[in-house]
């Protein structure tokens, strides 16, 4: 059954209401056309106005949706001969994050992204879209492979964090994210992400270093989990809905605050009621944005997106006499 | 007064050449300054017992916490150095609720301007740039200014070509700057590796406790990676971990023996080692004549 979401109730019950009303119709042979069509123009006018005042919480329950369309989905999706390629050659296969080679309209591509399952028995094998340091690695192997090919590499951002587990200190978590962050900077190759559904902090930034960030119109990207950060703000994970607001964790939030550099549109209600659609809309903006690096040289390329790392951040200085950055 | 009145007015007090801040000073209250605790003997010691000991507990050997500018005192020859970027602030760039008051008291508390103290002097007479965190200044947490100093403390090696050494001391990413914090780890991890390509020398020094976005950024990039006994290192949280796999773990579960056990370092070293072993490092890579190898270019 379709997972509902709590804000989505009265369009499910409207919904109901018109089916309801077509059976009866159907049922006594009576003609209450007009009152369906005016239900049904209600409805259409009350997702347009629901979807379009979405709170950040709203956001962040549709960026988590099971049916959202997951790395592999979008990889089937967008790519023709795509080839899943497994393992970090040094300790095991990460189920958590996944990548492959393929073409893009004829562009031949490496893409690697986080992997969720879409049910509890698929997230229990993906380990819910948390990664293991092998995880990282096996993205590294990948993204290394597609640089001395000279293939682009497209990442996809979904994971409610990097595995905070025994085995994954011991192996180095900190260590493969690190290295992951440190050898992106440089990749003579362009690197195009996309947060597709949620970006949880540096689980999610261990395979997000690229030359465009684009981001699905509902998905989150933060430096910590609304329940994280209302736990340590407010000892109290259910100010989640506060939290999300405060953190400026949107994608408009972050288009904003100069974080990503484009937002990619979600079909009405959501990439999971309609992910063709969804996954053409990636598509598109993936290849622009490919299109739009390619002719540049590894250098410039590499330039670039140093500059790009290096302008973020806000401050002041304490010799700075402009009012207009003075504290309140 | 605002954090950048009080900030501007006690800068302008110290124009005069700069005293160097005795502990004392900088922990403020009197009481607690004349005798500390060891949190693991139990011990009570004279602070100035303490300081004499580089704040490593004469009875046990526990590693208090230092601050930055007793880093940089008693790490830098003489006590010397020449600090980088002292005048950068934060800003409030989210409006987060308490951030600016937040600020205002770590700066009262510590004395700093930020978490974290760049600059440049000699170790047994090598020149280096250095960087200290400082934990005290919410929780050495990196946002943009501590990304910011990091990075141009880089960028100031690789234009000297000297080498680089980072003592951290963060629980992580700052959350009040959002993900603008989060950048931060990849600016600084950026920094690194462009260093890294001129053949920049890196030693990360991981001090208690390192965590979160500092150990999974610039802070595990170090061409060598030492920590100081007992520092807390990892990833993720204690708590979170043993809620999520609802196991105990092993009492020295993330420290620096730990890590060191599992591969992850190159050598615990005792704070009184310290200024030997990166004299040591320092010296070997001054040695004259390369052999071969990766040709740095700037
Ligand atoms: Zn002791």
């Amino acid at each position: 059954m379709e997972k509902r979401l709590p804000f989505e109730e009265p369009l499910y019950e409207l919904e109901e209401k018109i089916a309801a009303l077509k059976r009866f119709m159907a049922e006594q042979n009576l003609d209450l056309g007009e009152e369906v069509e005016r239900l049904e123009a209600r409805l259409a006018h009350l997702k347009v106005e629901t979807y379009r005042n979405l709170t950040p919480w709203q956001k962040v329950q549709i960026a988590r949706h099971p049916n959202r369309p997951t790395t592999l989905e979008i990889a089937q999706g967008m790519l023709t001969d795509f080839l899943e390629l497994h393992g970090d050659r040094l300790f095991a296969d990460d189920p958590a994050i996944v990548g492959g080679i393929g073409l893009l309209d004829g562009i031949p591509v490496t893409l690697i992204g986080h992997q969720k399952g879409r049910d509890t028995k698929e997230n229990l094998a993906r380990n819910f879209g948390m990664p293991h340091p092998e995880g990282y690695r096996k993205a590294l192997r990948l993204m290394e492979q597609a640089e001395k090919f000279g293939r682009p590499i497209i990442t996809l951002l979904n994971t409610p964090g990097a595995y905070p587990g025994k085995t994954a200190e011991e192996r180095g978590q900190s260590e493969a994210i690190a290295r992951n962050l440190r050898v992106m900077s440089a990749l003579s190759v362009p690197i195009v992400v996309v947060v597709v559904g949620e970006g949880a902090s540096g689980g999610a930034l261990g395979i997000g270093v690229g030359d465009r960030i684009l981001m699905l119109e509902y998905a989150w990207y933060s430096v910590i989990s609304p329940e994280g950060a209302a736990a340590l703000l407010w000892k109290d994970a259910k100010e989640a809905e506060r939290a999300a607001q405060t953190m400026k964790i949107t994608a408009q939030d972050l288009l904003e605050l100069g974080i990503i550099d484009a937002v990619i549109p979600e079909p009405l209600g959501g990439a999971h009621r309609d992910k063709p659609e969804a996954i053409r809309r990636i598509k598109a903006a993936v290849k622009a944005a490919l299109l739009e690096l390619m002719p540049l040289s590894p250098k410039t390329l590499v330039d670039d997106r140093y500059e790009k790392y290096r302008r973020i951040g806000r401050f002041a200085s304490l010799f700075d006499e402009t009012p207009s950055t003075g504290g309140a | 007064m605002n954090w950048r009145e009080f900030f501007r007015k006690s800068t302008k007090a110290k124009r005069a050449p700069r005293p160097l801040p005795s502990p004392t000073q900088k922990t403020g209250d009197v009481p607690e300054g004349i005798i500390e605790k060891c949190p693991q003997c139990g011990a009570l010691l004279y602070t100035r017992e303490l300081e004499q000991h580089l704040y490593v507990c004469p009875k046990c050997g526990h590693h208090f916490p230092m601050s930055a500018p007793e880093r940089f005192r008693l790490t830098f020859d003489g006590g010397r150095f020449f600090e980088y970027d002292a005048d950068l602030v934060s800003d409030d760039p989210l409006e987060f609720p308490g951030y600016r008051e937040k600020l205002e008291q770590a700066m009262q508390k510590t004395g700093l301007t930020e978490a974290v103290m760049t600059g440049e002097g000699t170790i047994k007479g090598h020149p280096v740039v250095m960087a200290a965190m400082d934990g005290r200044f919410i929780m050495g947490s990196m946002g943009s200014v501590v990304g910011e100093k990091i990075a141009r403390a880089i960028e100031n090696a690789r234009i000297k070509r000297y080498p680089l050494i980072i003592f951290a001391a963060s629980g992580g990413a700052r959350m009040q700057e959002g993900m603008l914090s989060l950048m931060q780890m990849a600016k600084t991890s950026a920094a690194v590796e462009r260093f890294h390509r001129t053949g920049g020398l890196f030693i990360s020094v991981l001090t208690h406790p390192t965590t979160g976005g500092v150990s999974a950024s610039f802070a595990m990039l170090g061409d060598y990676l030492f920590a100081e006994p007992g520092a807390l290192i990892g990833f993720a949280g204690r708590r979170i971990i043993e809620q999520t796999i609802r196991q105990e773990l092993p009492p020295d579960f993330q420290t620096a023996e730990f890590l060191l056990r599992h591969g992850q370092l190159d050598r615990v070293v005792p704070r009184k080692e310290m200024r030997d072993v990166l004299g040591k490092v320092l010296a070997v890579h001054a040695g004259r004549g390369r052999s071969g190898g990766k040709a740095a270019s700037v």
